[in-house]
């Protein structure tokens, strides 16, 4: 699905990224922790194709094709969805109308038809269930208003929308309280197909034990520094990050 | 990143101009200039009633007397009037009894500008009257709006049949001596279209009036005259549009509304004059007077404009508000890009008591465009219990681009509510990559955020006109930012 390798990429001249190396297997979920400023939130940009951020080594392939190649929009198309840690609001702009014009986009794209207005309001109501969205939610502009829950379970909606084959959630976990992180993470597991992949970005073990991941990373200074199955999560949640910062320092 | 989005700025305000095709047709032209015996020949061609042309004649020599006006935010290059042609008219039967007779280079004109003259094919609800160069082409539905007693016609056709309606009102809300360009249309006016709403009458239909510009160097001075009596409603729109030329072409109109008690008129533009290119060079200067008079008790004037067109725009609809209780509201989008300059807003003077207006002004700049915002309430003594609010904001799409506001107060009955906001904003970079990440091209993402920012006018055009509207500013804005 994903093969990340020997992955570089900077901020104006500040390298972030130092070499990360990473294999996404369909139907696996990758839980990516680490300290504050290690490089999480950079890594969700670059594969995304947020062109504040430049990559200057290494190859990321996405279903055989080189991300490099592709635009943003383009790497959507593909299957690839990033759940914002600050979703924008865009004033004036229905949730409605946001969401087919992306479904369309995505379907242009594979040249199949536009979606019947009958057919994607059937597919609202479906999804919206699924994820336990209100239903005013939807009614209203992109986010705008929304409170932080409501924005991370916008997110949700939208990515069980557009039907990604990987999701990256990028600390989907800050700002929710317990409730609405346990709707959250049902939402993601109902999504779960031994297809679908998904990475999910946190600093604290709270998410994995509703999202329980297939491997857990450490991401320190820009690298990938240690990785093992789930007890990672537990480990680092016991111990914090600074025997990883005190054996990793430079 | 910086040149990343410069690139993508100059792609996207690289787009072309879906009406810039031009009608080889046989066109009458008077010789270029203007002078006392072109006002007289234009009146001359129209077979004209004496005193129309009197009118024509006293305007003119008042436009001898005055200067360009230069107060506005604007950089209006010297206007030759010797160099204009002041008439042309596709040389075609004077008169069309039936769409047959009409020429079918004109039909096929109209329909490639979506107007189609045919009534069976014609948008349901809407009567049209084409207008191309100097002259109406055809006006759609006349029958059966006869059948109720409106009149909608050619205002070269009022003059001749409704003398008297005529007499009484044209020039009646703006006066020739109002400023340098009403002078010289109430000189040179050719055409344009005639509305009159009986008592009681409620327009079955959507009137709407689609001006063309065809003929090289010729300026267009289009002349519109609506009258709402008592307790009558009409819903109103004008469309424009011109073929791609290098030369600068001038567009110099009046629209005169009355409005008599309880009666309530929806006057709406779109406006896509050709802008010029992306180096400024040609376009329709649109220097423009549209003023209503609320009369009555209870009347209601409501003007909606999305003004995407046009190299230099110079307009202000205005409202004058008589009548105690009336309403007078002003929706406005303005849409500049690559070069144009537009300075647009609107005058709502309160003279009854009860008044209410409501401007709601969004201006949207991208490329190395003006913008501004040009506004007066005035609330005159006698005006107690006057109530307005302007909300005026601004969307800036790159940094090259200006965006201004000039609101004028004029309070002079302390009982007057006025309120006024504005902002100015920019798209964000991070609103553009949310919609990238969704599967939306930039230039799509542009286009829906700039249409949610407009909705709140949008939403006051007839449904039929504003999906048109918000394809248009798409249009006009394709390659606008990064």
């Amino acid at each position: 699905m994903l093969t990340i390798k020997n992955l570089h990429a900077k901020i104006d001249d500040k390298e972030i990224l130092r070499g990360i190396n990473l294999t996404i297997k369909p139907g696996e979920i990758h839980a990516i922790m680490g300290p504050n400023g290690s490089g999480k939130s950079t890594l969700s940009a670059v594969l995304t194709g947020n062109d504040k951020f430049e990559v200057t080594e290494g190859d990321i392939i996405f279903n055989g094709k080189n991300l490099m190649d592709l635009s943003p929009e383009d790497r959507s198309r593909e299957g690839m969805f990033l759940s914002f840690q600050y979703p924008v609001e865009i004033p004036g702009v229905s949730m409605t109308n946001f969401m087919r014009t992306a479904i369309n986009e995505h379907r242009k794209y594979k040249g199949e038809p536009p979606m019947s207005a009958s057919d994607f309001l059937k597919l609202m109501r479906e999804k919206k269930k699924l994820v336990e969205i209100d239903s005013n939610l939807t009614n209203r502009s992109v986010n705008e208003g929304f409170s932080g829950g409501e924005k991370k379970k916008n997110e949700i909606f939208q990515m069980a929308m557009l039907e990604p084959k990987l999701s990256i959630l990028d600390e989907t976990d800050s700002g929710l309280d317990i409730d609405a992180l346990r709707i959250v993470a049902n939402g993601v597991n109902k999504l779960k197909s031994p297809e679908r992949s998904t990475i999910v970005i946190t600093h604290y073990q709270r998410l994995l034990d509703y999202i329980v991941p297939d491997y857990v990373h450490v991401l320190y200074k820009g690298r990938i520094v240690r990785s093992a199955g789930k007890e990672l999560a537990l480990e680092l949640e016991e111990k914090g990050y600074d025997w990883i910062k005190k054996e990793f320092e430079d | 990143m910086a040149e990343d989005q410069n690139k993508i700025l100059e792609e996207v305000t690289g787009s072309d101009y879906k009406f810039g095709f031009t009608t080889s047709i046989d066109t009458e032209t008077i010789p270029k200039g203007l002078s006392e015996d072109v006002v007289r020949l234009i009146s001359a061609k129209k077979n004209e009633p004496e005193f129309m042309l009197n009118y024509r004649l006293e305007a003119y020599k008042h436009w001898l007397t005055l200067k360009q006006p230069d107060w506005a935010h604007l950089n209006i290059p010297e206007i030759n009037f010797q160099e204009i042609i002041f008439y042309a008219a596709p040389r075609t039967k004077p008169k069309y009894d039936s769409i047959d007779d009409v020429d079918p280079e004109l039909i096929d004109t109209f329909n490639k500008l979506g107007i189609p003259l045919n009534e069976q094919k014609a948008l349901a609800g809407v009567a049209v009257d084409a207008v191309m160069d100097s002259v109406s082409v055809k006006t759609t539905f006349k029958e059966t709006l006869a059948e109720k007693g409106i009149i909608f016609c050619s205002i070269s056709d009022a003059i001749k049949e409704f003398p008297d309606l005529i007499q009484k009102y044209l020039g009646s809300v703006v006066t020739y001596n109002d400023n340098y360009f009403a002078a010289l249309n109430s000189a040179v006016f050719s055409d344009g279209s005639f509305v009159y709403i009986p008592k009681g009458v409620r327009c079955p239909l959507e009137l709407s009036t689609y001006f063309r510009i065809n003929a090289m160097n010729t300026g267009q001075f289009e002349r519109t005259l609506i009258i709402a009596d008592d307790d009558s409603y009409v819903s109103y729109l004008e469309g424009c549009t011109a073929p791609m030329r290098d030369e600068n072409q001038l567009h110099a109109a009046i629209v005169e509304i009355v409005v008599m008690e309880r009666a309530e008129v929806k006057y709406s533009t779109v406006q896509n004059w050709y802008p010029g290119d992306k180096n400024g060079v040609g376009g329709i200067f649109n220097f423009v007077t549209k003023r209503a008079f609320c009369k009555g008790d209870y009347s209601k004037i409501s003007w909606t404009q999305v003004e995407t067109g046009s190299s230099i725009t110079w307009k202000y609809p205005s409202c004058i508000l008589k009548g105690d209780h009336s309403v007078g509201e002003f929706y406005s989008v303005a849409v500049t890009n690559n070069y144009q300059q537009a300075d647009t807003g609107t005058k709502m003077i309160h003279l009854g008591k009860h008044t209410k207006s409501l401007i709601v002004s969004k201006g949207v700049s991208a490329g190395k465009s003006q913008n501004s915002y040009r506004g007066l309430v005035k609330v005159s003594k006698k005006a107690n219990d006057a109530r307005n609010f302007s909300q005026c904001d601004s969307l800036l799409l790159g940094d090259k681009c200006g965006a201004h506001t000039f609101p004028y107060l004029e309070i002079n009955n302390n009982t007057a509510i006025v309120e006024h906001e504005a902002t100015t904003s920019k798209i964000g970079e991070d609103q553009i990559f949310y919609c990238n990440q969704r599967g939306l091209s930039t230039e799509d993402a542009i286009g829906l955020i700039v249409n949610g920012y407009v909705k709140e006018v949008i939403n006051q055009l007839p449904m039929e006109f504003a999906v048109e509207a918000q394809k248009l500013l798409q249009l006009s804005l394709e390659g606008s930012v990064g």
